[in-house]
């Protein structure tokens, strides 16, 4: 028992500081219900506004003209969207590992860093939603995605794994939105009965939905908060899998692979972290966060990115091994126009920015330093974006008939779109920040509760047991 | 509006002394009785009596439910309304209806977690009575309250008082509610 208890004891102080639930709880509900925000809020905010216009100019084009605005052709009619597409929907996935796996496996230092992840996933999974929509070249007839009686008398085709993303990407979307939603659910309430104008408290008030903090409503909200962890944590992998069927399923040289699903999945997780980096660096010196969110925080998530990295490295390690070794041609032939081909500067900027950057990580140095990891995560986010290009674009481009080839080149409005989904991204983590609390408070005074229980049995251990007793 | 008594509530500064509190306080006897906390304070539901596992059995009816009916709406689709030769497969080509089923699955069993915690929880509720007990608004902060409530048949004004002061309260307040 004794052993027990100090095995688990070690390291275990997430916040720092001298904190009680008082302090925490007016830290970080103080933000919301301030009328004053840091000047790079504003800065954020600006920028986001401008890219959003962007957004909104590119859509409006593409729905008057059509997808020939875009630098999509044949053979490659995938293009930007389906590229920006898993891009966006990998980041997201950092965000429910970091709140629903995490969570199942008792790692509690997600605490400091979950709300703000959920919400990345968020706006993440609409960037991501977007694309394949706007792709469909009628945008306004998605609906017909969905299975609905219809006068047509027609009916999706369920053997498709097109199809099985159109469900997995609508319940990962509505999933996650009830776990960010009940998530915040008491903190809502503390909002509510904080808040000194008359608007706050109402919206407060009726999103609240009459939270009282009883006993009774906190056991089976902790209840339902476990089995949504625990629901997410399959839907979260199963998510990306479907997403690699796209590919998987299909012939084509590149794509039909079994390695597929895992090696997506690990490099979802592998981008959201950096994201989640990318967004946490700066936020947390803005708002006066880092006794909640410590180096500890950073350091671990900057090895969760090392070995995930690592996975992503073996995975592109075997693509090109078993691409050879398979004895097929066409595969050969693939790997070889992959690597040497007119898009060999993306393969090989891509070897770089996600196998070689992330071996910076091992320095503990590197992941202490701020700057170079905020640059580090830039790059693997770069990377990362590179390999869904460079999956998408050199598989389609060059397939079996050399008179069906073709090469593709983005347009101004490819970039002007994908620049756009920024605008959306940071215009919603801006207002998040300006109306919701960052960080979770109730699981905060939780975690606090926990530290200090922990602490006080280690003193009171030390008391009793003189250097050398015996367990 | 008259008001009337809703209970007598008292104050604690740890969820430690609540639960021990709450302890003393079912060992008296008192059958209504709440807890108010700023975090899930472990152990004292079942100390208090209000334990409940419904929601996970909603969550579960709620998936086994959902991927049934994502599974039939294919097997529909796919056998009696809409049957498609694609390379020589079976009409009810089970194995690629999995991931819709699952799907499915998960989203109702989320959804009815969400509507099921909430309805047993009574929410949405415009009001309730302890919202008017004197400082309540720090059970989302730092206190820990406990409230007999008054419809519990060993109820007497003097005696809960004197009882929850013997608890070791912060203070102890009637909570009058209209």
């Amino acid at each position: 028992m004794i052993d027990q208890k100090k095995s688990i004891s070690v390291e275990e102080q997430f916040i720092e500081g001298e904190h009680t639930y008082g302090t925490i709880t007016d830290k970080i509900g103080a933000i919301p219900l301030s009328q004053h925000q840091p000047k790079s809020w504003f800065l954020m905010m600006g920028a986001s506004l401008l890219l959003l216009g962007c957004l909104v100019t590119a859509i409006t084009l593409l729905l008057f003209v059509g997808v020939g605005i875009w630098g999509v052709n044949n053979p490659t009619g995938w293009g930007f969207a389906i590229v920006n597409f898993v891009w966006w929907i990998g980041i997201g996935h950092a965000g429910t590992l970091i709140s629903a796996i995490l969570l199942l496996m008792r790692q509690r230092w997600r605490t400091s860093i979950n709300r703000v992840s959920e919400t990345m996933t968020l706006f993440a999974v609409m960037c991501a939603g977007l694309f394949p929509i706007l792709h469909l070249g009628r945008p306004w007839l998605a609906y017909y995605l969905f299975p609905y009686p219809n006068g047509l008398g027609m009916w999706p085709q369920f053997r498709s794994p097109l199809v099985w993303d159109v469900f997995a990407v609508s319940t990962y979307f509505t999933v996650s939105l009830v776990f960010w939603f009940v998530g915040l659910i008491p903190d809502i309430a503390v909002l509510r009965d904080n808040a000194k104008s008359k608007i706050a408290r109402g919206i407060s008030g009726i999103l609240a939905m009459g939270w009282r903090n009883s006993a009774a409503h906190w056991h089976r909200y902790e209840t339902l908060y476990l089995l949504l962890a625990g629901l997410s944590t399959p839907l979260v992998v199963s998510v990306h899998s479907i997403v690699s069927f796209d590919f998987a399923v299909s012939i084509l040289p590149g794509w039909h692979t079994t390695i597929f699903p895992p090696y997506f999945v690990a490099g979802a997780v592998y981008s959201g972290f950096a994201m989640v980096l990318t967004l946490m660096i700066p936020m947390r010196a803005w708002y006066g966060l880092k006794d909640m969110v410590t180096m500890k925080h950073i350091d671990w998530m900057a090895k969760i990115m090392l070995a995930t990295g690592l996975i992503v490295g073996y995975g592109y390690a075997m693509e090109a091994f078993y691409a050879w070794y398979s004895g097929s041609f066409y595969e050969w032939a693939m790997m070889k126009n992959r690597a040497l081909g007119y898009y060999a500067p993306f393969y090989w900027a891509l070897i770089f920015c996600n196998v070689v950057t992330p071996f910076f990580l091992w320095f503990p140095k590197v992941r202490r330093t701020l700057w170079v990891l905020w640059i580090i995560t830039i790059v693997v986010n770069i990377g990362m974006w590179l390999e869904r290009f460079v999956i998408v674009i050199t598989s389609l481009h060059h397939d079996f008939m050399p008179s069906a080839w073709g090469n593709f080149r983005p347009m101004l409005w490819d970039w002007a779109i994908y620049g756009g989904t920024f605008g959306l991204f940071l215009f919603g983590m801006a207002l998040f920040m300006r109306f919701v609390p960052m960080l979770p408070m109730a699981e905060l005074r939780h975690q606090l509760h926990a530290e200090k229980g922990e602490r006080e049995a280690r003193e009171s251990e030390q008391e009793r047991e003189p250097v050398g007793g015996a367990h | 509006m008259v008001k009337s008594l809703f209970g007598v509530v008292a104050r604690y500064s740890s969820g430690e002394k609540l639960l021990a509190a709450a302890k003393q306080i079912r060992g008296k006897g008192y059958n209504n009785v709440e807890a108010y906390t700023p975090y899930h304070v472990e152990g004292v539901v079942d100390t208090l009596g209000n334990k409940d596992d419904r929601v996970t059995w909603i969550v579960f009816f709620g998936g086994v439910i959902g991927a049934s009916l994502g599974f039939l709406l294919q097997y529909y689709v796919a056998v009696i309304d809409y049957p498609m030769n694609v390379g020589g497969r079976p009409n009810l080509s089970w194995p690629s209806f999995i991931p819709v089923t699952f799907e499915c699955g998960i989203l109702c069993a989320a959804l009815s977690g969400l509507v099921g915690m909430l309805g047993l929880n009574g929410l949405p509720r415009p009001h309730h009575p302890i919202f008017d007990a004197p400082g309540i608004e720090a059970s989302g902060r730092d206190k820990f309250f406990l409230c007999i409530e008054a419809d519990d048949p060993q109820f007497s004004m003097e005696s809960v008082k004197s009882d929850l002061q013997a608890t070791g309260a912060e203070s102890v307040d009637e909570v009058m509610s209209e």
